[in-house]
């Protein structure tokens, strides 16, 4: 990448709110398909060097601005999101839209069903730009792992924009699109969301339906979004909620109105602070400015206490065993046969599932299936898995006591901000510890919200994580606007 | 739980993965394999003694009856020829494969 084009200037542009988008185009100010235009003209220019979209999908989001267009030219009322142009992370369904998972074994494949969440996108009257970058099957914490090449940092683009999601980041950070949806299994919307300053949700686990996302470790994958601010996070987690009868693991509780509940103040509300995370390889200029927003938060009128979260350094170990377990059973099914990539070089059953395989899949993704398979396997599935699960009720339980305390936890989302592509990718270990903020709430269920609080001296974003127990959102949306409004 | 992993445990995991490693790639694979496992040790620091495992966390959500499971119905599915017409190689109502068995 030519650093002649690498200032922030380039990139970095913050999209508009919902609410005002859809004041113009009710108005008849702006067309829903001239706003998707220009937002395919930003993609044009922007991508070749960021590299968020895979694949466009300038068909169907026509075809939705028109009818958005149509709606508001007769008067008639518009559907939540009418006109708002929206990109998909790729290991999502979009009907008849190549779905990839960034890996090179799904490369052609075109699925024929939408994901429940790009489902309810559509039906809230979504313009859906396309398909965004990940790591493959959402296996990194850096988009370095995608079989179609990194995703830049809007913000610098020698540095990686986090992942798995960086895709959606980068999109919400860079303009080219004013929210997307992401995946989070171990912090991959969280920690992205960090590094492109901007605000990503973690959902309690089951509050958003998994039906079309392509399965990595199931007991640990959600469904959320990206946004330029909490509200508009709120309002999209807000229509894409609520039991799906084709996720049995779906939550039936009702869905609030997050939006209109992160309207309210945040004062009054406890916020626990875990010394845990605050403690040896967190960057000075990362923590400087997560204490900066835990004094806007008390400033706010919060009460702010300690907690104690003495599990935490057992996370990224319990993550691991668990969520390359769970990836060992789930990639299983990319053999050649229903879809994707089939190696031409074999003869053999045996052999065209080995080849397929072999060659489909990218190392990343091949170390974690080696990991997972070794920890299921005969001899050492109780010192590896069991054990594994073990400490993941503890870590669950901890958090529950915790909340018996506090309404909301605080952290910082990542250790350190966006690091130079290549820095980490030749030591996974070193990559694996850069979740450790972010795994604990992936194995205890619960809900978090990723909310800006400023700029280290170099200008890359810091993101403060706020966590809070299961169906909880409200709760942590609050606590970001409290964040978010501070201006830090 | 400290074992350290062999070349040949790892040629025999990538078998039943159903994965072909090239040698330069079976090298690689032992080298982080191991690094990954010494790292993952420190969880026997716990004592875990009498710790039901968490398989699934639907049973810590106070508000919601997670795992409901659908009226076993007959429903419309997806459309065949669109799901067939994504695999490799079909005859448009079964998925074709090498031959198993040599005659």
């Amino acid at each position: 990448m030519a650093s002649e084009t690498n200032s922030a200037e380039t990139f970095v542009e913050k999209p508009k709110s919902f609410a005002s988008l859809r004041e113009e185009i009710a108005a008849g100010r702006t067309k829903a398909a001239d706003l998707a235009a220009g937002y395919y003209a930003r993609i044009e220019k922007k991508n070749p060097q960021l590299n968020a979209y895979l694949s466009l999908t300038k068909e169907r989001a026509i075809e939705q601005a028109g009818r958005v267009d149509a709606l508001a030219a007769k008067g008639d009322p518009l559907p939540p999101l009418a006109g708002i142009p929206i990109g998909i992370k790729d290991v999502l369904m979009m009907k008849g839209a190549p779905a990839t998972a960034a890996s090179k074994i799904l490369k052609g494949y075109l699925p024929p069903y939408d994901a429940t969440a790009v489902q309810k996108l559509d039906a809230a009257g979504a313009v859906l730009l396309g398909k965004l970058n990940c790591d493959e099957f959402a296996m990194g914490g850096s988009n370095e792992n995608s079989a179609y090449g990194p995703v830049h940092n809007p913000y610098d683009t020698e540095r990686v924009p986090g992942g798995s999601s960086g895709g959606s980041a980068a999109a919400v950070a860079s303009n080219m699109a004013v929210a997307t949806l992401g995946s989070d299994t171990g912090g991959s919307i969280r920690q992205p969301a960090s590094f492109c300053g901007v605000v990503g949700v973690l959902p309690t686990y089951g509050r958003v339906s998994r039906y079309g996302l392509i399965a990595f470790a199931s007991s640990l994958d959600r469904v959320g979004p990206f946004a330029s601010n909490v509200r508009d996070a709120a309002t999209l987690l807000g229509i894409i909620a609520g039991h799906d009868e084709k996720d049995a693991t779906s939550s039936t509780a009702p869905v609030q109105n997050y939006a209109a509940e992160s309207d309210k103040p945040a004062e009054g509300l406890r916020i626990g602070v875990p010394a845990e995370y605050f403690a040896e390889g967190l960057d000075s200029e990362v923590r400087a400015a997560v204490e900066k927003g835990i004094a806007a938060l008390k400033a706010a009128g919060c009460t702010v206490k300690p907690v104690s979260l003495p599990h935490t350094k057992y996370a990224v170990p319990t993550y691991y065993l668990i969520a390359t377990a769970e990836a060992s059973a789930n990639l299983a099914r990319f053999d050649g046969v229903r879809y994707g990539y089939r190696s031409p070089s074999s003869q053999q059953l045996q052999d065209m599932y080995c080849h397929s395989r072999d060659e489909g899949f990218g190392a990343e993704v091949k170390r974690r299936i080696l990991l997972g398979t070794y920890a299921l396997s005969a001899g050492y599935y109780d010192a590896y898995y069991l054990k594994a699960q073990q400490v993941r009720r503890l870590l669950a339980e901890e958090f529950l006591r915790a909340f018996a305390e506090v309404d909301a936890i605080v952290t910082p989302t990542s250790p350190v901000p966006a690091f130079k592509i290549g820095e980490k990718s030749d030591d996974p270990v070193a990559m694996y510890l850069a979740d450790i903020y972010t795994v604990t709430a992936s194995l205890a269920g619960i809900c978090g919200v990723n909310v800006p609080c400023g700029k280290t001296q170099a200008g890359l974003p810091v993101g403060m994580q706020v966590l809070a127990r299961h169906l909880n959102e409200s709760t942590a949306f609050r606590v970001a606007r409290a964040v978010e409004a501070a201006g830090l | 739980m400290t074992a350290k992993v062999t070349v040949e445990e790892v040629e025999r995991v990538a078998e039943l993965a159903h994965l072909e490693l090239e040698p330069e790639e079976s090298g690689r694979m032992l080298r982080d394999l191991n690094a990954i496992l010494d790292y993952v040790a420190e969880l026997n620091e716990l004592d875990t003694k009498g710790v039901l495992p968490l398989a699934q966390i639907s049973e810590l959500e106070s508000g919601g009856n997670a795992n409901v499971v659908r009226e076993d119905a007959v429903v419309e599915s997806l459309d065949r020829a669109a799901v067939m017409s994504q695999a490799p190689e079909s005859d448009g109502a079964f998925f074709k494969v090498p031959k198993v068995i040599e005659r």
